[in-house]
C-alpha cells in the first residue's frame, strides 16, 4: 500500500474513533438535558422538604432523602471498617497459600455479582433470617456486602501503592508489624481509600434494585425513626413516580434524579480530585 | 557495654497484644467476603431446591411458556432466558464498538489533556444510576425511536438494550484501555521506527497484544448486561415471551424477580419459589462468566 | 579496642541461593565507623540487613550462625526483634521520610515506643536534628512535610530520626548513593562526628568514601568475608590478592 493511502486510513480512523467517543460522551449530554427540561417545572425547595403526596403539585422526595441519608450513613462506617480491614489482611497480613487466593479470586467475582441477586441475599437472610423485616438496617447491611467488594479491591490498591521503603523505615525505628501498618502505610493509603469510599458510596445512593427486593417499594408517608423502622430512598421513589401514567409524576421523577446527579456528581469530582492530588505525591 | 543492656532485646509482652490481635480481626474482615458467597449460594439453593420439587429441572429450562402468576402455570424459563439475552445482544452490539473505539482512541491516540478531560466524563457516565438510565430509555429513547419505527410499543427491548448498552460503554472503554496500555512501550516503539502509522501499531501491534484483556472486559460488560435490573425493569416490559423483533416488549429474568417482589406473591408460595429458581439461574450465568472473564484476563498478564 | 559485635559461623541462604558463606568477625569495633566494601551482589547488604534482621522480612531468607551483641545472640528465639531495632537504627540508600511534618519524622520512634509527652518529644527532636546536624538549617520550619527539603537534608533527617529512638549501632546501606558530592560530604562528616557515641557500619560501593571515611574495613565477594582489617591496612596493604584487584580498580 502506498503511503498516502495509509496516511488517508490513518486519518480516517482517527476520525471515527473521535467520532466513537463523542457519541458516548454526548449520550450524557443529551442524558442530563433532557433531564433539566424535565425537572425545571416541578423543581423548588418545596420538592425537597415534602412528603409524597396523591397530589403531584404538592408531592416531594423528604423521607426518600432522609431515607437514603440513613442507609448510607450506617452503611458507610461498618462498609469502611470491614472493607479496608480485608484489604490490610490481604496486602499486609496474608500468607501466600490456597486460603487466602480463594478470599482474593471470590472477591473479585463478588464485584460482579448482579446487584438483585444481593437484594435476594439480602431479603433472605436479614428480613426473614434475622427478622429484622423491610427496615433501615436490612437495608444497610444488604448495601454493605453490595460494596464491599468495590472498597476492598480499591483499599488494596492503594496500600499496594505505598513505597516499601515506608515500611522498611518504620520497621528499622523498631515498629511491631501492626505499628507500622498503622502508623506508616496506612496514613500513606487513605487518599486512595477514601476514593474507593466515595465511589462505593455512589454506587449506594443509586442502587435500586436491592432495596425493592428487601421491601422498601412502599408508600411511605413518616420518617423512619428507628433502625428497625420501614423506608424508603430516592431511586426507589423515582421507580414508583416512572410507574405512574401520568406525565406529572415523571416531571417529579425527574426534579428528584436532577437532584441525585448533582450529587453524584459532585462525588465523583470530588474523587477525581482526591486521586489526582494523591497520584502527584507518591 | 552492660550485659544488662542486652536483656533490653528480650521479648515485651505487653506491646504485642495489638500486634497479636488485630492480623486475627483483619482476617475476619477478609471472610465476610467468603461469608457473602456461601450466604448466596445457600440462599438461593434452599428455595430454589423446594421450587424444584413441583417443577422438574428439564421443564425449567426447556419450556417455553412462562406463566406462573396466571392460569395455567407454567414454569418455562426459556422466553425470561431469551428475552433476557435479547437485551443483552442489543447492548453489545451498541456498547462493544463504541466502547473499543473509544479506548483506542483514549489509549493510542489522545493527547494528555483529551485524556484527563474525557476520562473522568466517561467516570461520570459509570455512575449514572441505572434508574436513571430507564427514564431515559422510557421517555427519551422510545419516544424518538418511535418517530422511527412506528411499530415499536412503549415497552420494547430495543430502547433497553440500548440504554444498557451505554451503561456497558465506560467499562468497557476503561477496561480495554487498561489492556492496551499494560502492552509495553518498546512494541509500539518497534513498528513506529519502521514506519507504521498510528493506526498500524494500533491495529496490528497493540491490539492483538492486549487482545485477551480485551475480550475479558467484553465478558465482564456482557455479564453485567445480564444483571441489570433497572432500566429493563421500567422500560423493556412485563410480557415473557419469545418474540425476536425488538420492537415488541419482553420481559427480562430481573425484571421478573421485580415484578414478583413487588406484587403479594406470599412467602412459601410457589411464586414466591419462582424468585429463587431465576435468581439462581442468573447468578449461575454471571457467575460462569466472571470466571471466565478472570482466567482471560490472567492469562494475558502472565504474558509480559 | 572495644568490640560491638561479634560475627560467628554465619550463613544466609536465598531460598536455595547461598547468599553470606559462613562469615566470621571476631570483633566489630564499637564507636568507630567499617564499611563493607565489594562488587555488587557480592553480599554486603545482606550482611547489615542481618544485623537488624530486617532480613527476616524477606520471604524464603535462612540464617544460621551467630551475630553477637553485647553478649547476646540476636537470632536467639528469646530476643525481640522490635527491641534490637530499637537498639540498631539503620539509614537507607534513598532517603525515605514518612509524608509527615519534620518534626513527626523525628518524633515517629520515640512515639512508637511510648514516648507521648510534648515537652520530652520537643527535646528529643531538637538533640536529634542537633546531632544530626540539621537542627539550624530546619528549627524554623519543622512543621513543615519533610519532601520540602533538600535530598541531602532529608537523609540527614533519617538519620535524625534514626538516633531519635537512642540507638547503640547505626547501619547504613548506600546512604549517601542517592545523593550530590556536596550532600555526601556533609553525611560522611556527621558520620566522623556521631562515631564518638555510636558504632557505625556503612555499606558502600564506593571505594574512595571507605578508604576515607572508615576506621575498618571488610571486604566482601561472592558471598565471603574476603578479608576485614583496619581500613589503612587494607588499603595500603592488603592481605588478600583479591582485595588488592579490587581497590586496585580490576574488577567491579
Amino acid at each position: 500500500m502506498n503511503l498516502k493511502i495509509r496516511r488517508a486510513q490513518n486519518k480516517m480512523f482517527e476520525f471515527l474513533f473521535i467520532l466513537a467517543l463523542s457519541i458516548a460522551m454526548l449520550v450524557l449530554l443529551v442524558l442530563l438535558v433532557q433531564i433539566v427540561i424535565d425537572a425545571l417545572p416541578r423543581l423548588s425547595m418545596q420538592f425537597v422538604t415534602s412528603f409524597p403526596s396523591s397530589e403531584p403539585s404538592e408531592a416531594g422526595i423528604y423521607p426518600a432523602l432522609i431515607g437514603t441519608l440513613y442507609v448510607i450513613g450506617i452503611m458507610t462506617p461498618i462498609a469502611f471498617f470491614i472493607g479496608t480491614g480485608a484489604a490490610i489482611y490481604l496486602e499486609e497480613f496474608s500468607k501466600k497459600n490456597a486460603l487466602n487466593s480463594f478470599i482474593q479470586l471470590n472477591i473479585r467475582t463478588l464485584a460482579g455479582v448482579p446487584s438483585i441477586v444481593y437484594g435476594i441475599l439480602g431479603l433472605t437472610i436479614f428480613v426473614r433470617g434475622a427478622e429484622f423485616g423491610a427496615s433501615l438496617i436490612s437495608g444497610a447491611f444488604t448495601m454493605t456486602l453490595l460494596v464491599l467488594p468495590i472498597i476492598i479491591v480499591a483499599a488494596q490498591e492503594a496500600i499496594r501503592a505505598v513505597p516499601r521503603a515506608r515500611r522498611e523505615a518504620a520497621l528499622a525505628l523498631g515498629a511491631t508489624k501492626w505499628q507500622t501498618v498503622a502508623r506508616a502505610v496506612l496514613p500513606s493509603a487513605v487518599p486512595g481509600i477514601l476514593t474507593g469510599m466515595i465511589l462505593a458510596v455512589s454506587r449506594a445512593i443509586g442502587e435500586t434494585a436491592p432495596l425493592i427486593m428487601i421491601g422498601a417499594f412502599t408508600f411511605v408517608a413518616f420518617l423512619p425513626e428507628s433502625l428497625t423502622d420501614s423506608f424508603t430512598v430516592l431511586p426507589i421513589q423515582f421507580f414508583n413516580w416512572i410507574a405512574r401514567p401520568q406525565d406529572e409524576y415523571h416531571e417529579l421523577a425527574a426534579s428528584g434524579i436532577l437532584i441525585l446527579l448533582l450529587v453524584l456528581i459532585s462525588l465523583n469530582i470530588t474523587a477525581v480530585w482526591l486521586r489526582n492530588k494523591y497520584q502527584k505525591r507518591i | 557495654m552492660m550485659q544488662e543492656q542486652g536483656i533490653e532485646m528480650f521479648k515485651d509482652k505487653r506491646k504485642s497484644i495489638m500486634n497479636w490481635l488485630m492480623p486475627k480481626l483483619l482476617f475476619l474482615c477478609a471472610l465476610v467476603s467468603i461469608g457473602t458467597t456461601v450466604g448466596i449460594v445457600w440462599t438461593l439453593f434452599g428455595e430454589t431446591v423446594a421450587f424444584f420439587k413441583q417443577v422438574t429441572v428439564f421443564d425449567f429450562i426447556t419450556g417455553t411458556q412462562w406463566t406462573p402468576l396466571i392460569d395455567p402455570r407454567s414454569y418455562g424459563v426459556l422466553p425470561l432466558l431469551l428475552g433476557t439475552f435479547q437485551v443483552t445482544l442489543i447492548a453489545c452490539l451498541f456498547a462493544f464498538p463504541i466502547g473499543i473505539a473509544s479506548a483506542i482512541y483514549l489509549s493510542e491516540y489522545a493527547p494528555n489533556r483529551v485524556r484527563k478531560v474525557v476520562k473522568p466524563i466517561l467516570e461520570v457516565l459509570a455512575g449514572i444510576p441505572t434508574i436513571v438510565l430507564g427514564y431515559f430509555a422510557l421517555f427519551f429513547v422510545t419516544p424518538q425511536l418511535q418517530k422511527i419505527f412506528d411499530t415499536m410499543g412503549i415497552f420494547n427491548a430495543l430502547s433497553a438494550g440500548i440504554c444498557v448498552g451505554i451503561m456497558i460503554i465506560p467499562m468497557i472503554s476503561s477496561l480495554s484501555e487498561d489492556a492496551m496500555n499494560a502492552v509495553p512501550k518498546k512494541l509500539r516503539e518497534g513498528a513506529f521506527a519502521l514506519g507504521a502509522t498510528r493506526f498500524e501499531v494500533a491495529t496490528q501491534i497493540v491490539f492483538p497484544a492486549a487482545l485477551s484483556g480485551i475480550i475479558a472486559s467484553f465478558v465482564l460488560a456482557f455479564s453485567r448486561a445480564i444483571g441489570e435490573t433497572m432500566i429493563v425493569t421500567v422500560s423493556a416490559g412485563a410480557t415473557p415471551k419469545i418474540d425476536i423483533n425488538p420492537l415488541d416488549s419482553i420481559q427480562t429474568m430481573t425484571a421478573y424477580i421485580v415484578q414478583v417482589i413487588t406484587g403479594d406473591a406470599a412467602h412459601g408460595t410457589i411464586e414466591y419459589q419462582t424468585v429463587y429458581a431465576v435468581g439462581m439461574t442468573l447468578f449461575i450465568i454471571t457467575f460462569l462468566l466472571n470466571i471466565v472473564a478472570l482466567l482471560i484476563a490472567r492469562r494475558y498478564r502472565e504474558e509480559y | 579496642m572495644e568490640k560491638a559485635i561479634r560475627i560467628d559461623g554465619l550463613n544466609v541462604y536465598y531460598e536455595t541461593f547461598h547468599a553470606l558463606k559462613n562469615i566470621q568477625i571476631e570483633a566489630l569495633p564499637a564507636r568507630a565507623i567499617t564499611a563493607l566494601i565489594g562488587p555488587s551482589g557480592c553480599g554486603k547488604s545482606t550482611f547489615l540487613r542481618t544485623i537488624n534482621r530486617m532480613n527476616d522480612l524477606v520471604p524464603g531468607s535462612r540464617v544460621d550462625g551467630k551475630i553477637i551483641i553485647n553478649g547476646v545472640d540476636i537470632y536467639d528465639q528469646q530476643v525481640d526483634v522490635e527491641a534490637l531495632r530499637k537498639k540498631i537504627g539503620m539509614v537507607f540508600q534513598q532517603p525515605n521520610p514518612f509524608p509527615k511534618s519534620i518534626y513527626d519524622n523525628i518524633a515517629f520512634g520515640p512515639r512508637l515506643h511510648g514516648v507521648t509527652k510534648k515537652s520530652e518529644l520537643d527535646e528529643i527532636v531538637e538533640s536529634s536534628l542537633r546531632q544530626a546536624a540539621l537542627w539550624d538549617e530546619v528549627k524554623d520550619k519543622l512543621k513543615k512535610m519533610a519532601y520540602d527539603i533538600s535530598g541531602g537534608q532529608q537523609q540527614r533527617l533519617c538519620i535524625a530520626r534514626a538516633i531519635a529512638v537512642n540507638p547503640e549501632i547505626l547501619l547504613m546501606d548506600e546512604a549517601t548513593s542517592a545523593l550530590d558530592p556536596i550532600s555526601t560530604i556533609k553525611i560522611e562528616e556527621l558520620a566522623q562526628e556521631l562515631k564518638s557515641k555510636y558504632t557505625i557500619i556503612m555499606v558502600t560501593h564506593n571505594m574512595h568514601q571507605a578508604a576515607r571515611a572508615s576506621d575498618h574495613t571488610g571486604f566482601f565477594l561472592n558471598g565471603e568475608l574476603v578479608e576485614f582489617a583496619t581500613t589503612e591496612q587494607l588499603f595500603s596493604n592488603p592481605g588478600d590478592e583479591r582485595t588488592e584487584s579490587y581497590i586496585t580498580g580490576r574488577f567491579g
